[in-house]
């Protein structure tokens, strides 16, 4: 294997887990609408049907409630699938399945049976697909006891989240923001894993912690770039797990900055970013200076029309707003 | 009755013993529930008995069965012990799921019993994935999925019917059509009141049989087995039946008449197969005595493991939200 980084993009890096855990277990394959004659909505899977089969990557008819639910089934009775649900909009079709069976099943069962299940699905806005095609519904699985939760931003968590969620005893739903798929850059072929229990801090600062996830992680790092040329330096917290969420990381950072901004591309109301702050309230409440403050997406439905679109949505510009308003007090 | 199953006097004995701990087991459900031993909702099976009888008969222990939330029968006949059963309505530890579970949430890893699922039509997807696993990993068995007429009104019922056709998966769909989801008479929610006429758009096998016959049942579940097991297609079974009893604990029945319910108590298929045997001549003087008084000990003594059980510990709340491993 060379030793040298080599430079792949994020739709590169799904693809070649995929291949990797499918070659690697016989009990792994992939079902999902267009995973296979297609080759993915987002082109993740080209390629992938005419090197492993039509046994191991499965079309499926667009039938999210049967065949993720045929996916539980098959967890249960010893497979280890990947379920692809097109983008996470057209998980709430198989909602029930995820709620009601895999995210129940264990504990109901008294501990007999396990969903040793991975759902990976699209999320976020950013390409003009409106309303139906641009929800951010990750703080709403996140709100599920049972299920495993994650987010990678990067190349190499996109590479390496996906062996460590199909090891993992429980159902585990993995977001990829529609946004990074096109990202490139360098993977170093001497990780050959990631956990998927902690946050990781993504740039190291003092002033401010600025906690993110997703396809927010890059906006929030271009924020904090126009943040230090002011000379405020953020700490740029990528969650990565939103359930179950690593506080320890958080309040370590929130101990050293006093300062947290939270930037979340799901609506405000109940969302995954109350959920961090309140945390922070229980937690580390006299370690801050000042109050938290929250970035989220406009509480519409996301429109069509771009200049709509990207005013609804967390920037650099508003990121960057929030935080120096913390981090500089008016005089 | 049909006669293409051999129905010795062993076999009905055994027909009629296995309709009889249902009916006495919830019998006294019922009776326990009225003395707040049993809480919650709690569905009885009474007058569907030949279903679940029949079908588990065309069934080995290779095979797998996802159930419904009227499903003390299914379990029952399945083999699931009835003390660890009557332990889990009362919420002890004992009891099957830990007592997490309760009346509608049966399972039991060891018998690949799957549900006891509460919600209507979700138990189909998770029939495919069995039907499927199974199928992948070179098993010959067959998956029997449950599942009442209102479940046909979900739009998952039809995913999963044609998904299992399509993929050609073992799956033997068992609809126990008693006329009502709940309140609602089949009628006034279907356009399409012949249930398994529906398999027919998914080119999938099917037929109507006499749910109130364990004979009848048998007959169709065995042949329907054997050709899933032959040609891996599924296969659909629609057993017309009826539930005597109200739809749970909390039930006025304002919906359906007396008079229809007498007619259908004059097809019960416990005193008809007894019937039969007698004309039959497979069943001898004292032993219908001896098959009641058998089953009222095992239910008494399902009823004292229940009372003796003790509640899980507080602190095990939140084991098995996630798990450890993968258990074999």
């Amino acid at each position: 294997m060379s030793t040298a980084p080599a430079r792949i993009t994020y739709r590169e890096a799904c693809r070649e887990a995929i291949r990797a855990a499918i070659l690697a277990d016989p009990r792994v394959f992939l079902m999902g609408e267009d995973v296979g004659r297609y080759g993915g909505c987002y082109a993740v899977t080209k390629g992938l049907l005419e090197e492993l089969g039509e046994a191991r990557i499965r079309d499926t008819p667009l039938s999210e409630s049967a065949f993720v639910g045929a996916g539980i089934g098959a967890a249960i009775a010893g497979l280890r699938p990947i379920v692809e649900v097109m983008t996470c909009n057209f998980s709430l079709l198989a909602l029930d399945q995820i709620l009601n069976n895999a995210a129940t099943i264990p504990h109901m069962s008294g501990g007999q049976f396990a969903v040793p299940l991975v759902i990976r699905m699209a999320t976020g806005a950013g390409r003009q697909l409106a309303a139906q095609h641009s929800h951010s519904l990750e703080g709403w699985f996140a709100h599920i006891p049972g299920l495993r939760i994650l987010a990678p931003a990067t190349i190499e968590d996109a590479r390496h989240m996906l062996a460590a969620a199909l090891a993992d005893p429980n159902p585990v739903l993995i977001f990829e923001h529609i946004m990074l798929y096109n990202m490139e850059g360098e993977l170093d072929p001497a990780v050959q894993g990631v956990d998927i229990a902690s946050a990781r801090i993504r740039r190291p600062g003092h002033d401010v912690t600025l906690v993110t996830y997703g396809g927010s992680l890059f906006k929030t790092l271009d924020a904090a770039e126009a943040l230090a040329r002011e000379g405020i330096e953020s700490e740029v917290i990528d969650l990565r797990v939103l359930r179950p969420l690593d506080t320890a990381t958080i309040m370590q950072s929130v101990a050293r900055t006093r300062r947290v901004v939270i930037v979340d591309e799901g609506w405000r109301s109940g969302s995954l970013s109350a959920e961090v702050a309140m945390r922070i309230m229980e937690e580390a409440f006299f370690e801050l200076d000042a109050p938290i403050r929250r970035v989220c997406s406009r509480e519409v439905p996301i429109p069509y029309a771009a200049h709509l679109e990207q005013a609804a949505l967390p920037q650099p510009g508003s990121i960057a707003e929030a935080a120096r308003g913390l981090a500089r007090p008016a005089p | 009755m049909s006669t293409k199953v051999h129905l010795d006097r062993a076999h009905g004995l055994r027909l009629l013993r296995e309709m009889l701990r249902i009916r006495r087991f919830e019998g006294k459900c019922a009776e326990l529930y009225q003395a707040q031993k049993i809480r919650g909702f709690l569905h009885l099976y009474d007058g569907q008995e030949a279903v679940a009888v029949g079908v588990m008969q065309a069934l080995g222990p290779e095979d797998a069965v996802v159930g419904t939330y009227r499903e003390h029968g299914q379990a029952l006949a399945r083999g699931i012990p009835m003390g660890p059963l009557m332990a889990e309505m009362f919420g002890m530890q004992e009891g099957v799921c830990r007592g997490r579970g309760g009346s509608m949430h049966i399972f039991d890893h060891g018998r690949r019993f799957c549900g006891g699922n509460a919600i209507v039509g979700a138990g189909l997807p998770l029939a495919l994935g069995f039907a499927l696993a199974d199928r992948m990993q070179g098993r010959q068995a067959v998956t029997a999925c449950f599942f009442g007429e209102g479940a046909a009104d979900e739009g998952e019922f039809h995913e999963s019917m044609n998904l299992a056709a399509l993929w050609r998966l073992p799956v033997l769909f068992v609809c126990e059509n008693n006329l009502y989801s709940m309140g609602t008479p089949l009628g006034i929610a279907e356009a399409e009141t012949s249930i398994w006429h529906k398999a027919a758009g998914y080119r999938m096998g099917g037929e109507a049989v006499d749910g109130m016959d364990p004979v009848a049942v048998e007959v169709a579940a065995r042949r329907a087995v054997e050709r899933i097991r032959a040609d891996g297609t599924p296969h659909f079974l629609e057993c017309r039946t009826y539930r005597f009893r109200a739809h749970s604990m909390f039930d006025a029945q304002l919906y359906r008449t007396k008079e229809e319910i007498e007619a259908w108590r004059a097809k019960d298929p416990i005193p008809r197969l007894r019937d039969w045997m007698e004309r039959a001549g497979h069943l001898h003087a004292g032993d219908m005595e001896r098959l009641e008084a058998e089953v009222e000990q095992e239910v008494a003594e399902a009823v004292a493991f229940a009372e003796a059980g003790t509640l899980e510990p507080v602190e095990e709340l939140e084991r098995f939200v996630t798990m450890d491993e993968v258990p074999q």
